[in-house]
This record gives structure tokens, sequence and C-alpha cells, in this order.
């Protein structure tokens, strides 16, 4: 009997041998080292082995069990790993075609701008506040300063309704004097965006509607140097370190003194080029202290309450900073000028 | 205001290069937008210093056998002199004339260097040697034209010695005598006074701490006295301050000279004859516009009006309906607002604008008289735009020109006439200044400087400061304020706020420090609509929409096209002066809006995505101002999935009112709101959308609808150019986010993650057709209470198996109890509940 036993370690090995797949192996574990397979059977056979060969035929089993039960473990580790194996050459992707996106949606350019532009000052204190498009001409210039007849009107050609009091703003500088009114008798700190209306011929240049944001200030002890401060700081987040930015005499009605920020020119850092007229510099925004008859019109002393005030075009910014060489593109609606805005970052 | 530098230094001195002084300038609120050279390196055109120089004419000779051409011979600083052929017609009255000692110069362009050719369209050409009637010609004597400083080419330039030319020497290259440069400044309205070559030379003086200098304006009067020929009056000193008459008397006609011709060209203007010439000059130098009349024209008037009596210039308002032909031929009707210069014949000119037609100079005329006035600008100002003309003249006057400058121009053109028009002029200035501008003085607090500046500037260095820039400050002290008189050249100083500035921009405002901003913080508000409308924005996008911007000026028609029948159009904010037909009211519609971009796009694409967020404008009949309102639109159509190579195009697979839903679902779920559909009801159900694929929105907890969506009436859609394939509809959405905002909740509350797991069951119902399968929702939700946690809608089936006017909705069922562990005979219990409360409420029954 015991004799038998090599003969069916020989015979249950070569069937483990001949196992070709998971599966087969399985069937094979089944019938032999199973719990009811024919291995683990020959114990019950114990009874028919003379008694005092027992102790050896036991032994016998238990290595026979052993060794089958490592060469199975062998046996399936190899065939696992066979069976990860793939087959590279049969279903080969070509790599180079192209991905399946999921349609994105996108924002606006002068969103994404004035969004920039906002968390900046936000963070400096200046929150959002917003007013009308349709507006009297005196809060779009009686208030600030420019009574009918002022020369500064010229510079801006003005849309009137068919009630002539009633103007489509052009800037949002009247809103200046609703969040002084609203606010007083705190300091202020707001950042005004707003659409704008100019009557313009439309040409790459110039547009009858456009986006401005207007920024206000007014405390006990604001000074021009602040507004210099304010508003370099502002620059270098918005453009990046070390980008020169400079500050020049200028008029609006409404401020005094005036200013005009001027930035080193993206395209040629400052040597003259197309973008910035051979000049150097771009012109960014406009700005100045707070004109004494508008802080009185906002309900401000101006013998105790000084303030600034800037606006800028966040379309003007965009195209500066974008190459966007018309502005006939942002009211176009044309998508494949607006989603090229999906990679803003 | 284009200032040639040369004319500039008769001011001031002027140091270091023309970019140097341009930054400067601009620096200092007189924005140089461009600087143009003449000769010199960086012009279009350079004069090369070896081959284009001044030349002495010496000989005018005729060349055989050609009338149209004279030989010149030129003394050009060479050791030999050279003989130039030229065609130029100014040359043949001196044919055959030593010229030895008349000083005549020309420019002389010697063969290499290039000139403007006239020949060939200006093109830039280079002078070759070339032989003429047997006669070498390498050499040239130049027109402005050829030359690239002026547009003249009748003759060429030929200019004789003069004060306001630097020396000449045969040979001197041209640039030292006509190059130039000139800078082209922008003239805001704060700076007025600087539209004038003086009035630059002043803040290019304040600014470089040069010493300015005034024109010395002496005045040879020999003629007969003016009085008791000449008188004026003038009725409305508030519109016309001050009054200065001058009569010349004997002049002659003709060219200016040419150094004066060279600067105004560089200026910008084209030379006419000595007196339009000398008037422009003085314009352009002093700042003061002025009008010569011919006195014989108004001598004859006043023979009619007063025998022998003088000529009475009035100056008085427009009567009702004169008229007047002006200098450019135009007969205008004037208003009775506006000031005129008159005599009691009838109106010459229109005060501070443009002359009158019939008292102009012209050919014949001999005898001059000069008016050099002040008038009030805002005055000026509604003349210019009420006549819609706007001269050099009426420019400078609407912005601001000082009363004082009037005698200084007067002065200036009369002696310019005697010398460059041989003239004489008569004794005596009619000086009518009735009330003299008062001096303005201000007295400065430097507190007051250094709390709007943040400088912190002295008594002295302020005066110093002020000083530069003609401001007299009296003795400065530390204590107490300073007391400064504003020069009579400005009328821009009211306060101590314009000093600041005048101090600032002398200083420097790039010398002024940058600080933080140390003042108090105000109470921080945030913005709760701006917060809401970028969630908005974010959710569209980040569902695959595009944001896109559109006009707010539109047209009735266009917003008509959402109308299915005729209809009357609403109000509208109208404009009264629009730029364009197309955008001539503020739109009420964000739809029309969206739904003109997806239709401008379609011709690129079939898949669109779009949506808007922004105003509307509607207002009521009879108001001026709108009300403004936020609003988002919506709109998609096409295929859902844009299109990809694996995929099968499935043309069926397109965007359909389901998805819009879904759109205005997420979008109103992410700001915490719950919203509910319903059919539109009585008025509101004449929208653009089809009847039965239309659905109000309307925020849960009941209130006016706060939007409309579905799918757009094919005629609509049609009427904005959008005819997508068939199968495909266009879906659109519009929602108030005015009301939406009003009903945010002010916090998230978040619910615990529950502690025991919920049961699973499925059921399916058949209920009538008409039974909205919300209501179905509602009934289980109401029967299942309070242990049903969430039913979910799976499948709608509809089928012989469920019978004609019916259908199957089959619903997962959740089960969940707080405290335990929900058991078999717990959920059988419910669902016996729930299918008995549905079958009362809605009418349903169970499907086997």
């Amino acid at each position: 009997m015991i004799d038998q036993l090599d003969d069916i370690e020989a015979r249950v090995s070569a069937a483990l041998d001949g196992t070709a797949d998971l599966e087969q192996l399985e069937e094979w574990r089944r019938a032999t080292i199973g719990r009811k397979g024919e291995v683990q059977l020959l114990t019950r056979r114990m009874g028919e082995i003379e008694p005092a060969d027992r102790p050896a035929f036991g032994k016998r089993i238990n290595e026979i069990k052993t060794s089958l039960q490592a060469a199975f473990d062998a046996r399936q580790e190899a065939l696992r790993r066979a069976a990860a194996q793939v087959d590279d050459d049969a279903d080969r992707l070509d790599v180079t075609l192209p991905g399946r996106r999921p349609s994105l949606g996108g924002l606006h350019p002068s969103t994404l701008v004035m969004r920039r532009i906002e968390r900046i000052f936000g963070d400096m204190g200046f929150q959002t506040y917003r007013s009308p498009d349709v507006v009297t001409d005196q809060l779009n210039f009686g208030d600030l300063n420019m009574p009918p007849d002022h020369p500064a009107r010229d510079m801006q050609d003005t849309f009137y309704t068919t009630d002539p009091s009633v103007v489509l703003r052009t800037h949002t500088s009247g809103g200046q004097i609703l969040a002084m009114q609203e606010q007083h008798p705190a300091p202020v700190r707001v950042i005004l965006p707003g659409m704008c209306y100019r009557n313009e011929q439309i040409t790459s240049r110039s547009e009858i509607q456009f986006h401005q944001i207007e920024g206000l200030a007014v405390g006990p002890a604001i000074t021009f140097a602040d507004l210099k401060g304010t508003l370099t700081e502002f620059a270098r987040r918005l453009f990046g370190e070390g980008r020169g930015a400079r500050f020049r005499a200028s008029y609006f009605p409404f401020t005094e003194p005036s200013a005009e920020m001027d930035i080193a020119c993206f395209l040629c850092d400052g040597e003259g080029c197309q973008l910035c007229k051979e000049t150097g510099w771009l012109e960014i925004l406009g700005c100045g202290m707070v004109h004494p008859t508008v802080l009185r019109n906002g309900g401000y002393d101006p013998e105790k309450w000084s303030g600034f005030a800037f606006g800028m075009g966040p379309e003007r910014i965009a195209m500066l900073r974008h190459g966007i060489r018309d502005i006939r593109y942002f009211w176009s609606n044309d998508l494949r000028f607006l989603r090229q805005f999906q990679r803003f970052v | 205001m284009r200032v040639p530098l040369n004319w500039l230094g008769d001011f001031v001195e002027v140091d270091g290069s023309p970019d140097e002084l341009a930054e400067l300038l601009t620096n200092a609120g007189l924005e140089v937008k461009a600087i143009e050279r003449f000769g010199f390196a960086g012009a279009e055109l350079p004069w090369p210093a070896d081959l284009v120089m001044a030349a002495k004419i010496l000989r005018v000779d005729r060349v055989p056998d050609a009338d149209r051409l004279v030989l010149a011979t030129v003394d050009y600083g060479a050791d030999s002199t050279r003989q130039v052929i030229t065609g130029a017609p100014n040359l043949f009255p001196y044919l055959g004339q030593d010229l030895g000692d008349a000083d005549l110069w020309g420019a002389l362009l010697l063969a290499g260097a290039s000139y403007r050719n006239p020949y060939r369209d200006l093109k830039i050409t280079r002078l070759k040697p070339k032989k003429l009637r047997g006669i070498t010609s390498d050499a040239m004597l130049c027109s402005a034209v050829e030359l690239g400083v002026g547009e003249d080419h009748e003759g060429i330039i030929l200019f004789e010695p003069a004060d306001e030319l630097p020396a000449l020497e045969p040979g001197r290259p041209l640039t030292e005598v006509l190059g130039d440069a000139v800078l082209d400044i922008d003239v805001i309205p704060n700076i007025a006074r600087c539209a004038s070559i003086m009035g630059v030379a002043r803040e290019v003086a304040a600014l470089t701490g040069a010493e300015f200098r005034p024109p010395a304006v002496p005045l040879t009067m020999d003629g007969p006295p003016i009085e008791g020929r000449v008188e004026v009056t003038t009725e409305n000193p508030e519109l016309n301050p001050r009054f200065v008459a001058l009569l010349i008397e004997g002049i002659e006609q003709g060219a200016s000279p040419y150094w004066m011709q060279h600067r105004l060209q560089l200026a910008g203007q084209r030379p006419i004859s000595n007196v339009v010439d000398i008037s422009n000059y003085v314009m352009l130098e002093v700042g003061q516009p002025n009008h010569t009349f011919d006195y014989d024209l108004l001598r004859q008037r006043a023979d009619r009006y007063a025998g022998d009596g003088p000529v009475r210039i009035v100056t008085r308002l427009a009567r009702e309906h004169e008229r007047l032909t002006t200098l450019d031929g135009a007969e205008r009707e004037l208003r009775t607002n506006q000031i005129m210069v008159t005599d009691p014949a009838g109106s010459l000119s229109v005060g501070g604008v443009m002359g009158g037609r019939d008292s102009e100079i012209g050919p014949e005329t001999r005898n001059v008289l000069l008016e050099a006035a002040a008038w009030e600008r805002r005055g000026i100002r509604r003349t210019q735009r009420q006549l819609g003309v706007h001269t050099e003249a009426g420019f400078r006057f609407s912005r601001g020109v000082h009363p004082s400058q009037a005698l200084l121009g007067a002065r200036r053109a009369a002696e310019l006439l005697r010398l460059h028009a041989g003239g004489t002029i008569a004794q005596g200035i009619i000086d009518h200044y009735p009330q003299q501008a008062p001096r303005v003085t201000v007295d400065f607090d430097l507190g007051y400087l250094r709390r709007l500046s943040g400088l912190d500037l002295d008594a002295a260095e302020t005066a110093d400061l002020l000083r530069r820039l003609e401001f007299g400050v009296d003795a400065a002290t530390d204590s107490g304020p300073l007391r400064v008189t504003v020069p009579d050249h400005r009328l821009d100083i009211e306060g101590q706020h314009d000093l600041v500035e005048e101090v600032c921009r002398i200083y420097g405002y790039d010398r002024i420090p940058s600080t933080v901003l140390s003042d108090v913080l105000p109470p921080q508000r945030g913005n709760r609509e701006q917060s809401f409308e970028d969630r908005v924005k974010d959710t569209l996008a980040d569902l695959g929409l595009q944001e896109i911007v559109s006009y707010r000026l539109t047209t009735p028609e266009a917003e008509a096209k959402l109308q299915l029948e005729e209809a009357e159009p609403p109000p509208y904010v109208r404009l009264a002066n629009p730029s364009t037909q197309d955008r001539i009211v503020m739109r009420r519609s964000l739809l029309a809006s969206v739904l003109e971009a997806a239709a401008s796009n379609g011709r690129f694409e079939d898949r669109l995505a779009l949506f808007e967020v922004g105003r509307v404008f509607p207002v009521e009949e009879g108001d001026s101002l709108p009300e403004e309102r936020e609003r988002a639109a919506v709109v998609l159509t096409g295929p859902r999935r844009s299109s990809h190579w694996q995929a099968a195009e499935n043309p069926d697979d397109c965007f359909d009112f389901f998805d819009m839903k879904g759109v205005v679902e997420t979008v109103v779920d992410r700001i915490g709101l719950q919203v509910e559909f319903a059919p539109p009801e009585g008025a509101s159900a004449a929208t653009p959308f089809r009847a039965g694929r239309s659905a109000t929105v309307v925020l849960a907890g009941g209130g006016e609808p706060v939007g409309l969506l579905g799918e757009m009436h094919p005629t609509v859609a049609a009427n904005f150019d959008l005819e997508p394939a068939a199968g495909s509809p266009v879906l659109a959405a519009e929602l108030d986010l005015d009301r939406i905002l009003e009903r945010i909740p002010e916090s998230l509350q978040v619910e615990p993650v529950p502690v025991y797991p919920e049961v699973r069951e499925d059921l399916a119902l058949i209920v009538d057709e008409a039974t909205p399968a919300a209501s179905v929702e509602a009934a289980l939700l109401k029967a299942g209470k309070p242990l049903l946690c969430a039913v979910e809608l799976f499948d709608v089936f509809r089928g012989e198996a469920i019978g004609d006017g019916s259908k199957s909705l089959a619903y997962h069922l959740a089960f969940r109890a707080p405290n335990r562990t929900l058991r078999d005979r717990d959920t059988k219990k419910l669902r016996r509940r729930i299918l008995g409360q549905v079958e009362r409420s809605v009418g349903a029954r169970l499907r086997e």
C-alpha cells in the first residue's frame, strides 16, 4: 500500500503539471488535495494498513500532501501570472487618436478679467457695489463736477435717451455718488463694475458699450501717496512682479489732482513697439484724488475727508494682455473667440 | 497741438533730446502722442549734412533753348560755385540778375541724397546725376514737398535771413536751418492754456527750471489815429468781457516770409497769404485767436449808417431769425443766445467762432481792422454745438482763453502785419475791457497739501514750485496758509485742490512716495447679488455651457421675433442719438440676446450650449428710468455630446426638454433652493415656446414664477434664423435672478449621515396619462412619511399591457428609520399603506 503512494504522487504531480489554466487547476485541486480529493481520501484507508506501518504511512501521506500543496501553490502562482499576461500585439491601441473630452463650458473673457481685478481689490478691502446703467444726466455729469457746457463733456460722446435728462452712463463714476450717499458717514472702499456706453463709431478700436471698473476710497486721511501705493500693488498683482508702472498728470473733472497710470509695455518691455505706439508704456487706468465738490455731493466734508478714485476698462486690459486686436470680438459672441478663454489661468 | 521745437525755443531754452522733453511733458499732463522729426535722424526723410545744405543764390540765368528751365548759380560753401538747373517758377523773376547782394537762399540737395518725388506719388527717391540740355545736373534746389516739410510745390524754398532762423552760411547743413522736431501734444481741457507755443513754453520752463522769455511786443504806431474812426461797444460783457481792436492800413498782400510758412507747416497749418498766416501764427503762438476785417468794407457800411461818423462795432446777442453767411459759405440762422460781432448795418461774424463772408479779407484788401477779443467759454461751446461748427478759434475759446491774452495777441499780430505785410499801424489801441477779470488769490494751507498729497514740503519748497509756474506767493512762512496769486493767463485755478495738483505736477508724480492705505478699513459688507450671480455663472459653465455677453442695445423688431403673433411693442428706453440703426433701445429680453448669438454661431456648428447673465431694462409707459433686472438666459440645441471619432453619430441623441430642465434644476439646487415646474397658464401661456413643451419655474413654497423654459416654437426659432436639423429642437430658458435672490436661504443646513441602513424596493404604478409625474411623486412621498426617504423614477412605460390613456411609472423607493433597522414586515406594511393612499389621491394602481 505504501508502495502505491509513490505511484499516486507521481501520477497526481504529472496531472498538476498538465493543468493549462486556473480553471483546470481548480479541478485538479478538487480531485486531489481538496476536501474530498483522492489524496485526502488516502487517510481514510489507514485501516487497511498494518498497525506497525501506520506511522510511516501517515508520515508519507503528510509529506505528499505538503509537497503537492507547495506544487499547487507554485503552479497557481505561475498560471495566475500567465493569465495576467496580455497579448500587446493583438490589441494594440493607436494612442495618437484623439481623446474623448467632456464638453466644457467657460466664462466670457470680460467676466474672467473683471473677477480677477475685483478679487485683487477685494483683498484690499474694496467691496463690489453695483449701480444702474440708465441714469440721470445729473448723476452721470452734474454730481461729478461737470455742469452743462463743461468742456470735459466733449471727452465722452454720450447716448441720450428720448428724455434729455436721462442718459446711458458713460462711466461708472456716477456710482461713486450713490455709494457715498449710501455708506455715509462711514469710510468707503468700493469697486464699481458695470457696463458703460458711448456714442462712437464701432471699429476695431472703439465700441458703443464696454465695461468699466471704478474704485473709490474715502476716509479721514487718504493721500495721493496711498493712491499710488494701492494702484502699484494692484498692477504688481495683475501684471506680475517687476512690471514697471508710472503715474503722470492728467485731467478728470471729478478728481484733483488727476493722474493716468501706465505700465511698461508687455510686448517690448519699454523699448517701444507698435502696441505701445513707440512710447514703451501702456495706458491702463485713470485716477486721482476725489474732487472736493464730488466729496460734498456724496455727503462728505472735504475739510475732514479725502479720497481717491480710479477707473479702468477690463476689455482694454484683456486686449493688451491677450493680444486681442479687435474690440468687436467681445460682443460678437463668436464661440471661436470665446472658447479660447477656457485656457485662461 | 503740434509744437515745433525751434519755435518753442523762442520762449524757452530747450535742452536735451526731444524724447526727454516729451517724457517730461507727458508726466506733467501734456501727453505727447507722437514726435515727428524733420531732416534729423529718425525723420522719414533724413537730410545728410554733407548732401543737403543751405545755399546762397548768386545768379539766375536762362538755359539756351528752354523756356521753362533756368540755371541758378549757388554758393554752397565749396571752393567753387555750382550751377543747378531748375524749373522753379519763383526764380523766373530773378532771370538775368546778379543776386550777390539780395541775400536769397535756397535748399540745395546733391546727388546721392533722397527727396520726395512729386512726380512719383511722393516716393522717396535718390537723386542721380543726369544731363539736361547738355548741362550735367547733379544737384537740385528743393521745394517744401521735396524735403518733406510742407505741401507746397509751386516753387522752390526761398528764404532770407531772419531772427527766427539761425545764422545762414553757404553750405550750412540744412538740418541746422530748417530741420526740427515737432511734439504732438494732446491738449486735454484743463491745459487749454497749452494750445499755444507760449503755453507749452511756460510749462517747459516750470519743469526744467529754465527761464520763460515772454515775447517782446513792441508796437510801431505811426498811422493816423484810430480814434474817431472806429468805436467799439459790448452789450454783453458777461459773454464778451474784452474787445481789442487795431487798425492797420496800407498792407500789401503776398506770401508770408518763408520762416513763418515753415513754422506754420510744421504746426499743421497751410500757409495762405501774409495776412491770413499772421493771424494763424499769432493764434498758435500766443493762444489768442484773432480776426481781420476788411476795413474799407466796414467803412462803406458806415457811410450808409453813419455818414462821416465812425465805424461802430457792437457785440450783441443775435436777434430772432438773424442770419449770417459765414466764411465757409454756409448761410446760418442764429439763435438769440449766440453772441455776434456786428455793426449797425448787420452782423459781421459769429463771435469767437467764425467770421462772416461779407466782411472778410479779399485779394484787394489794403486796410485791416484787427480784432482780438475774449469770449466766455460756455457760450462759445454752446454756439459751436448749436451751429455744428468747430473751428480752431472755437476750440480755444470754448476751453477758456484768459482776457489778458487779448491785448498781447492784438499787439503781436499788428506788429507782424506791419513787418511782413507792409502795413502802417494807426495810432491808438481800442481796448474795451469794462470789467477787468479779478485777480484770483487762494489761501493755500500746507496741512491740506500734506493731507491730500502725502508729500511733506515746507513753505519755501512749495512757494518755489508755484513760482516756477508764475504764481505769485507772498513771503512764505511755515505758520499759516500761503497767499497765492494766480497768474493772469490761467482760468483753471479755483481753489486749494487745484494748487495741490500744480505742486505735485511740477514736483513730479513719480517722486511722490507710494504708501499702503493706513486709513480706517470700512465695515466689510460683501455683495450678495454678486456672489450669487457668480455662483450661477460658474454652475452654468460647469454644466458645459459657454458664457456670452451681448449688446444691451437692440431694436424693438429684434425682440418682436419672440412674438408668435404681431403685437403692439412694449415701451422701451429709447436713444435720442443712436449711432447705428440696429442699436436704438435698451433690451427688455435676454432670451432674444442668446437666441441671436445661437443663430450667428449656428452657421459654424450644430451643437450649441450658451448662456448669458445680464441686465434687462423694462420700463413703464411714461417713465424715463427703467427697472433694471438681472436675468439669466440659456439656449441648448443640437447633439447632446460633441462628436468623437469613436462614437457612431447618433442623430437622435440631441438636447431635449429634459436637458434644459436639468440645467435649471441644477442651477437652482446649487444655490440651495428647490423648484417646481408647471405648464404655463393663463396669460403667460402666450410665450415663444411650444405650449405643450414648456413650463414656468416656481420656487418651492410658491410665489410668482421666476422663469420660463421649454422648446422654442418653430416659428420663433425660424424668426431668429435658427433652423436646426429635424429631431433637434431649440431649448431655452430665462430666469429672473433678482426674484430668486430674494429667496436664497441664509445658510446651508446639513443633515446627519444616517446610522441605520436603508431598505430599497421597487414599485410600478399605472396612472392616467394626464396625471403629472410630479403629483405621483408628491403623493408617494406624502403617503410614505416619515420612513420613505427617497423616491426615484426609473422608467416610464406605455403600451398594450397598460392600456390606452394610461402610463406606467416605475420607482425605486428607499425606506429608513432614524433609530432602528427596518425589517421586511415594516416595509410590507408601508407598501400597503402607500398603495392605498396613492390610489385614492392620484388614482394609481399597482402594475402587477
